[in-house]
């Protein structure tokens, strides 16, 4: 298993490297370590139920906004901040079990509908609650205690400690009876299904492990930005980032959604940094790039035959390889 | 307020959305696509519309038919070449691609138009019929968008591309084995769908101010139509539209404006479980 070893060892030291910008780096970077810890958490959850077992699932926002209002109502109300966390953690789970039961009952289009109007539904829930919600206003949550670097490097390793949860949890999917299950779904749910997968029952635990960790972020998350609204916490685009950002490492692989967090937030702030107001272009312009040229994502690649390719075009002195790719 | 009045508005407000959805209906039909770019064509059509209207002085009834065969053409040309590549992919692929394209449609259209609320006054007064009291300019939008619908349907039953369209629908292998070209189709059908995106956003234009961040709601609307009434056929989205413009009316009088658009998903997200084919829908489609 040299290439598994191979492939821990980088995420080994891509962790390292991210848990090591405190020490070394500025504020800016840190963020960024931040969100790329974030995004990949929620990337390995999506993966879980996108990546396995095929459902287009478009609800990460709604597990992400509901883990922020949780968590936020639960500290104003006096809860302890770990506690408040993991009430988020667990409230979001029970709700995305509860709701699985009842849209996983659909496939394909419907699916995919009913997952975003579930975040549409939810929004506007909590937009319209104001006396419990804030309503449009949002929410502060309190503030964590400590000088920002302090309270920056505390939120990076909780991000990065829920980072790795989530890559555990895939692991074991991975190995284990439910990610087979989920993969018999992916081919073939009516054959599965037959031969005496409990769909239903898979289906419903990848859907409530997909939401788990979104909802310890996005209470995480709360706290460390210090304030919430529905339309930041709700936001269409992150419910569209996450499934491309698994797609872009690779959906259904076990490391595919931590390549591809690492290299869209990158990219994202490379390119957020230079053409703000082309922002949206430019995310656009980067899903169809990958659908038309990266359709396994990045880990799916044959590198062995671009590299061979790669080297017949220096031979035929056309182009250099890197324009190859 | 009388409840014939909120009926009345109810029924005004649903033909504008039966229009809003036909083309988006159409197009997950025919194509098993959900078009994330309708939101964004509409947006199109009703900006085009105020340009033409506002900057060259131009009649907008008459622009109209010009802004919808632009949209045509755009409709044409991006499935022709991006979306026929995928078309047969899973929906995750599909749906993704088109909210890509959308994106990039999206940010063009803020960055060159920004995102003012726009509209095109055409100050015809209102009438009062039996104490219901109605703008004109809005039954003259009621009027356009039934008209497009019936002319669409029309189209869809009489002529041969028409019938090649359901034909497509019914069995794309059997359609291309008769000789239809089965790509081509496709485009024109998409081209349909943005034709009519675009006509209806020249009409909702007409009646409500129009600007980029409606794109999300005019595509929310679309989906719940369509659930609500079925999908790949005109009278689908007619009903699907009429009925979420009356609950919509009648949710926004008793328990205010804010929750009409609630209302409509919640009734979506039920009718979605309970029955997936949509009002007068056809099975099959998923």
């Amino acid at each position: 298993m040299p290439r598994r070893a191979l492939a821990l060892t980088g995420l080994a030291a891509w962790i390292g490297l991210l848990a090591a910008t405190p020490w070394v780096a500025d504020n800016y970077t840190v963020r960024v370590a931040i969100t790329i810890a974030m995004f990949s958490a929620m990337a390995l959850s999506w993966n879980l139920i996108g990546g396995f077992t095929g459902y287009p699932s478009f609800s990460t926002a709604a597990f992400f906004g509901i883990g922020c209002y949780v968590g936020a109502l639960a500290q104003r109300n006096g809860v302890p901040l770990v506690l408040a966390w993991t009430l988020a953690t667990f409230g979001v789970a029970l709700f995305a079990a509860a709701l699985g039961t009842i849209i996983l009952r659909l496939k394909g289009h419907y699916f995919a509908i009913g997952s975003i109007a579930v975040v549409e539904v939810v929004r506007l829930i909590v937009s319209s609650w104001g006396s419990v919600t804030g309503g449009g206003d949002g929410l502060n949550v309190p503030l964590l205690q400590g000088s920002p670097d302090w309270v920056a490097a505390k939120v990076l390793y909780v991000m990065l400690a829920i980072m790795l949860a989530a890559f555990a949890a895939t692991v074991l999917v991975d190995r284990g009876r439910l990610g087979f299950g989920l993969r018999c779904i992916n081919q073939n749910e009516d054959a599965a299904d037959m031969v005496g997968v409990d769909t239903t029952r898979f289906k419903i635990a990848a859907y409530a492990l997909s939401a788990l960790f979104c909802g310890t972020v996005g209470a995480v998350y709360a706290s460390w930005v210090g304030y919430i609204d529905p339309t930041d916490s709700f936001s269409i685009l992150l419910t569209v980032k996450v499934p491309v950002m698994a797609l872009l490492g690779g959906a259904g692989t076990v490391f595919g959604p931590v390549v591809g967090a690492g290299v869209f937030v990158l990219l994202e702030e490379f390119f957020w940094a230079n053409f703000l107001e082309w922002n949206r272009a430019i995310l656009g312009g980067i899903i169809v790039f990958l659908i038309f040229f990266l359709p396994g994502g990045i880990l799916r690649l044959d590198y062995r035959r671009l590299l061979r390719r790669a080297l017949e075009l220096r031979e035929a002195k056309q182009k250099s390889p890197e324009a190859a790719e | 307020m009388d409840i014939l009045q909120i009926f009345v508005n109810g029924i005004v407000l649903g033909a504008l959305y039966a229009c809003i959805a036909v083309g988006f209906s159409l197009v997950w039909g025919v194509l098993n696509v959900i078009n994330m770019l309708h939101g964004s064509f509409i947006i199109l059509g009703g900006y085009l519309t105020f340009f033409a209207w506002f900057y060259l002085g131009l009649n907008p009834i008459l622009v109209l038919p010009a802004v919808a065969l632009l949209l045509y053409i755009l409709g044409f040309a991006l499935q022709y070449l991006f979306i026929n590549k995928v078309v047969t992919a899973p929906v995750l692929t599909t749906l993704t691609l088109t909210f890509g394209l959308d994106m990039i449609l999206y940010n063009l259209m803020t960055v060159y138009f920004t995102a003012t609320p726009r509209r095109v006054t055409l100050d015809l007064g209102s009438i009062d019929l039996a104490g219901i009291v109605m703008p004109v300019d809005r039954l003259l939008g009621m009027g356009l968008a039934l008209l497009l619908t019936g002319v669409l349907y029309l189209v869809m039953r009489g002529s041969t591309i028409g019938r090649a369209i359901v034909a497509v629908r019914m069995d794309r292998q059997a359609a291309a084995l008769m000789g239809i070209r089965v790509n081509r189709i496709y485009a024109i059908t998409f081209g349909i769908g943005a034709l009519m995106a675009g006509a209806a956003g020249a009409v909702f234009a007409m009646v409500f101010p129009v600007t980029t961040n409606l794109t999300g709601v005019f595509l929310g609307k679309a989906f719940v139509i369509c659930v609500i009434g079925g999908l790949g056929s005109v009278p689908g989205a007619l009903v699907g539209g009429l009925a979420l413009g009356v609950i919509e009316s009648f949710a926004g009088f008793y328990l205010g404006p804010q929750h009409a658009i609630t209302v409509g998903f919640l009734l979506m997200l039920i009718l979605l479980v309970v029955r997936p084919t949509g009002l007068v829908g056809v099975k099959g489609y998923e």
